[in-house]
């Protein structure tokens, strides 16, 4: 595969970062392609817009950073706003329909569902909206099978929320799949 | 058997790379954006026999790392933006009482309080001559979470065998990235420990240059006696005026790295054979650079980096004779412009000199040093 750039926004305290780590260490070590993670996020714990940014590709990858994103995840408005900006022509938007009710121009596809939602009340737990979220990237992208997808978020998160996760996981990718039709 | 891998930032790298060259003491003030160092070695210290110590504040850290290294052990600080500048009086203390130590300094934005997430690179020329005085400094700049790991255990190999504070300078876009590592096998990489007295205690000088540029040191507690101070000093640690001591000391302590300065200074050549554009980037700035390197060479531009993993000494030979060769040099970076100072004294008018400089706390692109290429004549 040729150089790809995913994108998680939203808001600081949402787990953008955590999910953008598990979708790289799925390429990296479940994969075995080359993987970068980087973020950017403001002084503050909790809110601000925050974003997490995953760079695969078969070499080596050199400008960590993204250049022209495939794939962005808006989890917020104002991240959505800051952030679409540089999204591909050929790219997804994949969007919380809760909370981001002004969508970007563009002729990139447009995926929404109600994420955090999902996560509150049909998987049981708001603090699972990243996994519900890294689900649906997965099943919209592809970037990496849903296996591997699986097998990186059970080996980050605690034995306690194995379930949880494991369920958090597969309504993403299943929403999502729905969502794109 | 397959080695072991982790998907880590620069910084948890560092931590584990200090490990790997038998740090025993790490002594610090945690601040965004190095404070995974800290986080790692305070579970991580005490499982090998190490200590941890979080310090009032970073002044005292660094008086406390100085200790710990008098003490005999590897030690290490961690820090950024204000606290490189609150030890640089210490740093100071270290290198004419010439004790090793190693500084890890994650460069945010600043002055002062700055932008403490944001990335940058403008800590050069504070880690060169942030503490006052004639001294030579080590400074060191990894690219990838495997070289900071890597450069970590050769900064604490060329702290010990030149005796001397090294500074270890990633961005904080190269501390806080994740990519996968692989964890050094024992062996697989140098470990360089301290020269140590072969003299009876009863006739050891710390300071005795009769073994060399670089004197052994003793570790206190080990059973031998000796003075230390920031004073200028004479062979036996104790404090002097005398001219011809205070000069030859001082010449002395800056002759350690000029003397070798081919072994000290590395760098990287990237398609420079028939280069007529050379892009002097460092950090994380240098994986930008790649990639514009490699764009322009597919529009058939011929240019190539030359990247700096020793920024201090600064490789001047390098720059010397690169100026001969090129049309003109692109220097982009985090700052408003301190590698480029270093490239004009280098290139004396001999090759042109672009440089590109943020400090809006965004990373400098590929698109704006492909752009600038446009601009060499």
């Amino acid at each position: 595969m040729a150089r790809y750039e995913l994108r998680f926004s939203g808001a600081g305290g949402q787990g953008l970062i955590t999910a953008g780590i598990i979708l790289a260490e799925a390429a990296s070590i479940h994969e075995g392609k080359q993987a970068v993670q980087s973020q950017s996020y403001g002084p503050e714990a909790r809110g601000g817009a925050s974003k997490s940014e995953v760079i695969i590709d078969d070499v080596p990858v050199d400008y960590p950073k993204a250049t022209k994103v495939d794939a962005l995840l808006a989890l917020t408005q104002e991240a959505c706003d800051k952030y679409s900006a540089d999204l591909k022509d050929s790219g997804v938007l994949l969007y919380d329909t809760d909370l981001v009710t002004k969508l970007p121009e563009g002729g990139f596809k447009k995926v929404g569902f109600n994420i955090i939602n999902t996560a509150k009340n049909e998987v049981g737990r708001e603090i699972v909206a990243n996994i519900v979220a890294l689900g649906a990237m997965i099943a919209l992208t592809g970037v990496v099978s849903r296996e591997n997808g699986l097998k990186a978020v059970l080996s980050r998160v605690p034995e306690a929320f194995l379930e949880l996760n494991e369920k958090a996981y597969a309504a993403g990718f299943e929403k999502a799949t729905a969502a794109a039709k | 058997m397959s080695k072991k891998v982790g998907f880590l930032q620069g910084n948890e790298a560092a931590a584990h790379g200090a490990l790997y060259a038998g740090c025993k003491f790490f002594a610090g003030y945690p601040i965004t954006p190095s404070t995974e160092v800290s986080e790692v070695l305070s579970i991580e210290l005490p499982k090998v026999g190490g200590k941890f110590i979080q310090m009032e504040d970073e002044i005292g850290a660094m008086a406390a790392l100085l200790g710990g290294a008098l003490a005999g052990q590897k030690a290490l600080t961690s820090t950024s933006g204000p606290g490189l500048s609150l030890k640089q009086e210490l740093i100071g203390y270290g290198c004419i009482a010439e004790i090793p130590c190693v500084v890890y300094n994650v460069m945010r934005g600043g002055p002062s309080t700055g932008m403490p997430t944001g990335p940058s690179q403008s800590d050069v020329m504070c880690a060169r001559w942030g503490t006052h005085g004639d001294h030579a400094t080590i400074a060191l700049m990894p690219a990838s979470v495997q070289e900071t790991y890597d450069m970590i255990v050769r900064a604490f190999n060329l702290a010990e065998k030149y005796r001397m504070p090294v500074h270890v300078l990633p961005d904080e876009i190269v501390a806080h990235m994740r990519e996968r590592i692989e964890f050094r096998e024992p062996g697989e990489l140098e470990v360089i420990d301290r020269a140590t007295p072969t003299v009876p205690p009863a006739e050891y000088k710390p300071y005795d240059t009769k073994f060399g540029d670089v004197p052994p040191l003793a570790a206190f507690g080990s059973g031998y006696k000796f003075h230390v101070t920031g004073l200028n000093k004479l062979p036996d640690g104790f404090p002097t005026t005398k001219a011809e001591y205070v000069q030859a000391e001082e010449e002395r302590q800056i002759r350690k790295v000029t003397a070798n300065i081919d072994e000290i200074v590395e760098f990287e050549e990237f398609k420079l054979e028939d280069a007529e554009i050379c892009v002097v980037a460092y950090g994380s700035t240098s994986r930008s650079a790649r990639y514009a390197v490699n764009e322009a060479r597919e529009k058939g531009i011929k240019a190539g980096m030359f990247r700096i993993k020793t920024f201090w000494p600064f490789p001047d030979k390098q720059i010397k004779a690169l100026a001969e060769k090129v049309k003109g040099f692109i220097v982009p970076e985090m700052n408003l412009g301190m590698c480029s100072l270093e490239i004009e004294r280098c290139a004396q008018g001999k090759a042109q000199i672009l440089g590109i400089n943020r400090v809006d706390g965004e990373p400098i692109n590929p698109e704006q040093i492909l752009e600038k290429m446009k601009e060499v004549k």
